[in-house]
């Protein structure tokens, strides 16, 4: 502790000269040159970022595949590999976990190295230990999906051998950010920091927890979980809702903070909010997850607490729209020229409609109408397509120039990615509102003699016209991110370094120093 | 460290001092409306946990539950539903046809009930499939007044409950009653009984096999027997097909499609609606 402790006040001192100096030459230069030690980490982000966008259009064709399967079964085709059960958790797992969790820990590394003024700790080696286990852990799962290999716990589907092989490299990249945290040159820590680490230390504690089990043999994929009976059921559901929270939503907080300020060159909004909303947050959603078990063996106080702490969590998620939004103020003429911008705030958009939605279908009366209906599905992918992958979309239009040294190669290109993409949303969110709302109430529909008004399978045939819609949405959703694709390959190709980068790429730490 | 404090042009607000890699931040205070809601949000909570379920094995004022709200709906439908059940209870299968509010009824229960139970094998609106009688003609394995419907549905074919329909088509070729070539024989006789055959020598060696070893069960033209379920041969409606190689399938291998015991899962007026509904699916005798 002690050590430590010198250590930061050492860090501040060397802080201050820096900042002396600073003031004397003015803007850091562009310098390469320097003593490694000294750089920041940088190669191994390029690969998170390729890998992001890479696992992206995986994951945006599985589904959209998997979307027309549900229109037209015979896309199955009888073989056991591609039928629907086994392609659905390899689509959900190469969104969230390839193409978010690439994103999210390559851009985590950009930022705190930025934020800090320090390079990673444990150096590029193990900074590219996380990346290769990253890549092995996102294989080995995806292997298993195929080949039927699974627990059966959405999201937490791969067994065991993949579940330690996970802790290990997350416990590596908690060093990583961690490290890299404790030896910062800035006295605070910035608040895309703290979402980061909320983000890291939670998803292991979830990890951990719900992944107990016990292997049949060493050599066998099989496993038993811990957990049993309704018990099991809320531990996977307290995992799968703060997957939700603490993957998919205050990691990609912690993106935006940075991003949107670096992108539109304007102070975030209010520091107050941010500490207020992040604890709100960070406390609160942690106990909503039993509104996934309403009208379950759960019991009814249990699904009580949950739906209360989803409506109590609606401020605080709303605090981080506020601040995103509002951080343009003076700014906002920068969405007609950064279509990276353009990206993010429209996430922020989108995360401000599905953090008001989410709570609204937690509502136990809501929920009686909305639980197991297409409404969730259209639900979820508001949140992963408007915010998750338009906050990504937004973060690698600006990082990725900005870690090559290169312009963009087309903001046009960047346009038409924005529109297309914006409308598949649309189209997949209205037709699953409308689905959802409909098969909901084809189900509870009784007709004047007191019995069912409809059969089920009445119920999947009235749904046809809107899979087809939605299918048709993740299309235009799948060319918009292959036209990204393009763009940014001829960014990074592009044969000359480029000065017009939005912002100063520190190529080292303080070269004033 | 170094604070500096500065005005931001734009908003007029102060920023505090920090700065991280150009980002700086300012000190607004936090929104009114988005303060006062958070807190009506924890008002909100704390009345429902009052008016609902929030602490084991204590209630809410409401006195709600899961469970009420469920058994209150299917009571309410139930209830709904007491009338008209009573009186499909009460009239006998055959005479249900002759009511037009009760059949009405029928039309309306039926529909759901048979879609939800019998169409996953037999076909919306029971149009079948390959080993799943079509239930819309007037073709039936084991008969179709309203009352042999009754008793299939209810029983079930070929299962384990004592009053289920038995019937057994013998594996001819697999236990090695017949030989393949009198297989081939009986199968072009069987063939000819509802479509002019080719060979006419095989069909006769046939029909001297098919007297001896399915006349007993199927009729000596081939008519059928509902009280065994013997399909009738003669009439060109094939549960398993009636190309050649199926037939011979049918014949080496015998067939033992089952049903299940309505009864055992379906209370006994929806087993009786069904029957109606399926009798007035448009071949019921």
């Amino acid at each position: 502790m002690s050590i430590g402790r010198d250590g930061r006040d050492m860090r501040i001192l060397r802080y201050r000269g820096c900042s002396m100096t600073a003031a004397v030459v003015g803007e850091v230069p562009l310098a390469t040159a320097g003593p490694a030690a000294d750089r920041y980490v940088d190669d191994v982000i390029r690969a998170f970022a390729v890998a992001a966008v890479f696992w992206g259009i995986a994951a945006f064709a599985v589904g959209t595949f998997i979307a027309f399967q549900l229109a037209f079964p015979d896309l199955n085709f009888g073989i056991e590999y591609t039928t629907f059960g086994r392609l659905r958790p390899l689509h959900t797992s190469a969104a969230v976990f390839a193409f978010g969790g690439s994103a999210l820990i390559g851009s985590s590394l950009y930022v705190v190295q930025r934020t800090c003024r320090a390079p990673l700790f444990g150096g590029a080696e193990l900074a590219w230990f996380v990346f290769v286990g990253y890549q092995i852990f996102i294989v080995l799962a995806a292997t298993g999906y195929i080949l039927g290999i699974t627990q059966g716990k959405e999201y937490a589907e791969p067994e065991w051998y993949v579940d330690l092989w996970l802790t290990v490299v997350w416990v590596a990249y908690l060093v990583c950010f961690g490290g890299t945290l404790l030896k910062r040159r800035e006295p605070h820590i910035y608040v895309a920091n703290w979402f980061y680490l909320a983000f890291i230390l939670t998803i292991a504690m979830l990890h951990i927890v719900n992944n107990l089990a016990v292997p049949v043999s060493l050599t066998s994929s099989k496993s038993y979980v811990a957990w049993a009976g309704v018990q099991d059921a809320m531990i996977q559901w307290w995992y799968g809702h703060n997957a939700v929270g603490f993957f998919l939503t205050a990691g990609f907080l912690g993106m935006m903070y940075y991003f949107i300020p670096k992108a539109a060159q304007r102070p975030v909004y209010s520091y107050r909010l941010s500490i207020i909303h992040f604890w709100a947050l960070i406390f609160l959603y942690i106990w909503a997850g039993p509104h996934h078990l309403h009208y379950t063996a759960l019991p009814d106080w249990t699904q009580t607490l949950g739906m209360v702490f989803s409506i109590m969590l609606w401020m605080p998620s709303w605090g981080g729209m506020i601040n995103g939004v509002m951080t343009l103020n003076g700014a906002w003429d920068k969405l007609r020229t950064d279509p990276g911008l353009r990206f993010s705030v429209a996430a922020v958009g989108f995360y401000g409609m599905s953090t008001f939605e989410g709570p609204v279908m937690s509502v136990k009366a809501v929920n009686a109408l909305s639980h197991y209906t297409d409404w969730t599905i259209g639900h979820v992918h508001s949140g992963a397509l408007g915010w998750v992958a338009f906050i990504s979309f937004g973060m690698l239009y600006y990082m990725v120039p900005a870690l090559w040294n290169r312009r963009l190669h087309s903001k046009a290109l960047a346009d038409w990615h924005f529109w297309i993409a914006t409308l598949g949303i649309v189209l997949y969110i209205t037709s699953m509102w409308v689905s959802g709302i409909m098969q909901g109430l084809m189900w509870r529909a009784y007709d004047e003699y007191g019995f069912l008004q409809y059969s089920f399978i009445e119920t999947v045939a009235a749904m046809h016209p809107y899979y087809i819609i939605r299918a048709m949405g993740g299309v235009l959703f799948l060319t918009g991110a292959l036209i990204m694709a393009y763009n940014l390959w001829r960014t990074i190709r592009s044969a000359e370094a480029n000065a017009l980068v939005p912002t100063v790429p520190t190529a080292t730490i303080a070269a004033a120093e | 460290m170094p604070t500096k404090i500065e005005k931001d042009q734009i908003s007029g607000q102060d920023t505090t001092g920090h700065e991280w890699d150009g980002i700086k931040e300012l000190n607004t205070p936090l929104p009114k409306w988005w303060l006062y809601s958070f807190y009506a949000s924890i008002v909100f909570a704390v009345v429902y946990m009052l008016l609902y379920p929030a602490l084991p094995h204590v209630g809410g004022l409401l006195g709600w539950s899961q469970r009420g709200e469920l058994q209150a709906t299917l009571d309410g439908e139930k209830a709904r539903r007491a009338p008209m059940m009573a009186r499909i209870e009460s009239t006998p299968i055959d005479q249900i046809r002759h009511d037009p509010e009760l059949m009405t009824f029928v039309q309306a229960a039926g529909r759901t009930a048979f879609a939800d139970n019998c169409a996953t094998c037999h076909g919306a609106g029971g149009a079948g499939a390959k080993g799943y009688p079509t239930l819309a003609d007037d073709d039936w394995l084991w008969g179709g007044t309203p009352e042999q419907i009754l008793q299939t549905i209810g029983y079930g074919i070929r299962n384990a409950n004592a009053e289920s329909r038995m019937g057994d088509m013998p594996r001819f070729g697999a236990d090695g009653i017949l030989t393949r070539t009198q297989i081939a024989d009986v199968a072009s006789f069987v063939l000819a009984l509802s479509k002019p055959g080719t060979d006419k020598t095989a069909e006769e060696r046939g029909a001297a096999v098919f007297a001896e070893n399915c006349a007993a069960c199927h009729g000596d033209k081939g008519a059928g027997n509902p009280e065994m379920g013997a399909a009738r041969l003669d009439d060109g409606i094939w549960l398993y097909g009636g190309d050649r190689a199926t037939l011979v399938e049918t014949i080496a291998n015998g067939r033992k499609g089952s049903m299940p015991a309505w009864s055992e899962r379906l209370d006994p007026a929806t087993v009786k609606i069904l029957s109606a509904y399926v009798h007035a699916l448009g071949g019921g005798k």
